[in-house]
């Protein structure tokens, strides 16, 4: 953009706006003419899933089902009752199933059709969630996908991909691993990360110095 | 009702687009308009402008290679245009003539008190947005039962991905009615179906092909399940 083009204006653009920002100016405009849509409402939507709603919530699900025995059980009996117990729900977590890895099942997520995932307590899925190359591969060659990222079982373990076609949501608990006995609830929670409970890593061993 | 159901969206087992792309940490967002055109399309659809399975539907509608070629949010943004429109809300002269104007830089700005309720009901739909319902029936299969799900390919939106179809497969789980998308993505109402987790082999799917000791979990709905035959081979 030439200073000259900046002047004649009553404002200024930083750098080029994409075709499609403008396109989403344009909508927005107006559906705010129309009485659909403010800026307020488009904030607290993403402030919502920016700041309040994402994996923090499920790491603390994860480690309150590692601490407290009766609440696992509770939580993979009604995922959904279960985290509603900690405040959390809504949508993208109405009908939440919480799936267990253990050392002789892995279980991952996906969603071949859209990105389907448990906004409730992941958020807003990872770019690579979304893109074709997880989509298509995850459901075909999942042991080699998870080794991409590192995940290497044993051809012992059995491997459970769970496609999320309809609104059913799912949230994988890791297994809980070596070397945390001594943690607290809340230090075991900040082990737990979002592509553990995708299903695509583990949460790592603590290891003694 | 004119929308293919084998749309580019559909690529379970599809192969040639390479490693996943997870070192890039995988951020959700990656530009301001993306945040916007997904408020957009969450307060368009809390207000019942359209529903997620029509936006799923129009973005399978999309030219396989227009999808491929457009980012996710792009494509959010293709589907909002295209049910705006569909639904009379705007008209495709409406957006070209706005567009110029963000164009040129003229774009009028918010007025004061636009939408006040809305905020609140976003705040609401985030919080509580159920999609389960009482179905009509019961369901007609139980946990353990063999079925296979039905090969069918209508030229409506569905949920039934092409890998498994005509595949057999166990009743996992029992999920109670639930809107069925295949009416509801094209404003023929919600007609509550049982819901059904259904797991096949990854033999069964994929042949020989597939790895071994893996098996894949997908949820579908009674219509797309006919009942296996006990005594019927795999699974």
């Amino acid at each position: 953009m030439t200073s000259a083009h900046a002047a004649g204006h009553a404002h200024h653009h930083p750098e080029p706006v994409s075709p499609a920002a403008l396109r989403t100016k344009a909508i927005e405009s107006l559906l705010v003419e129309k009485g659909l849509l403010s800026r307020a409402a488009i904030d607290r939507v993403v402030e919502t899933y920016e700041q309040d709603v994402g994996p923090m919530i499920g790491a603390r699900i994860v480690a309150r089902a590692w601490v407290d025995p009766a609440f696992k059980r509770r939580l993979l009996a009604d995922g959904t009752s279960a985290i509603a117990e900690l405040g959390y729900g809504g949508r993208g977590g109405e009908h939440l199933v919480v799936v267990e890895n253990t050392p002789r099942v892995h279980n991952v997520i996906c969603c071949t059709l859209c990105s389907c995932y448990p906004w409730a307590v992941l958020g807003l899925p990872p770019s690579w969630y979304k893109d074709p190359a997880y989509r298509s591969r995850v459901v075909r060659e999942p042991r080699a996908v998870l080794a991409e990222f590192g995940l290497r079982l044993d051809p012992s373990v059995e491997v459970r991909v769970w496609d999320s076609s309809a609104e059913v949501r799912y949230l994988v608990l890791p297994e809980r691993p070596e070397g945390t006995a001594a943690l607290t609830e809340d230090e075991l929670a900040a082990r737990v990360s979002r592509d553990a409970m995708i299903g695509v890593t583990r949460v790592e061993a603590v290891v003694a110095p | 009702m004119g929308w293919p159901m084998n749309g580019m969206s559909d690529v379970g087992g599809m192969s040639g687009f390479g490693p996943v792309r997870w070192r890039e940490g995988g951020a959700s967002f990656h530009a301001d308009w993306e945040k916007t055109v997904f408020a957009i399309a969450f307060a368009l659809q809390a207000q019942g402008i359209y529903s997620v399975d029509e936006s799923r539907r129009s973005v399978e509608a999309m030219h396989p290679a227009e999808y491929l070629a457009s980012s996710y949010f792009e494509r959010w943004l293709s589907a909002a245009e295209r049910l705006l429109i569909e639904k009379g809300v705007l008209t495709e002269a409406d957006l070209a003539q706005r567009l110029a104007l963000a164009q040129s830089g003229e774009l009028p700005g918010e007025p004061a008190g636009a939408a006040p309720r809305l905020a609140g009901l976003v705040a609401e739909v985030i919080r509580d947005g159920r999609s389960k319902r009482r179905a009509a029936d019961p369901p007609r299969f139980r946990v353990g039962d063999g079925v296979v799900a039905r090969n069918m390919h209508p030229r409506h939106h569905s949920r039934l991905p092409r890998y498994a179809r005509g595949r057999r497969g166990r009743v996992e789980r029992v999920y109670g009615g639930f809107i069925f998308p295949d009416s509801h993505a094209h404003g023929l109402g919600e007609q509550p179906q049982q819901l059904y987790c259904v797991r096949f082999d990854g033999r069964e799917i994929w042949g020989d092909d597939a790895e071994p000791g893996t098996s894949l979990s997908l949820d579908l709905f009674e219509s797309y399940l006919l009942p296996l035959p006990e005594g019927a081979c795999r699974p």
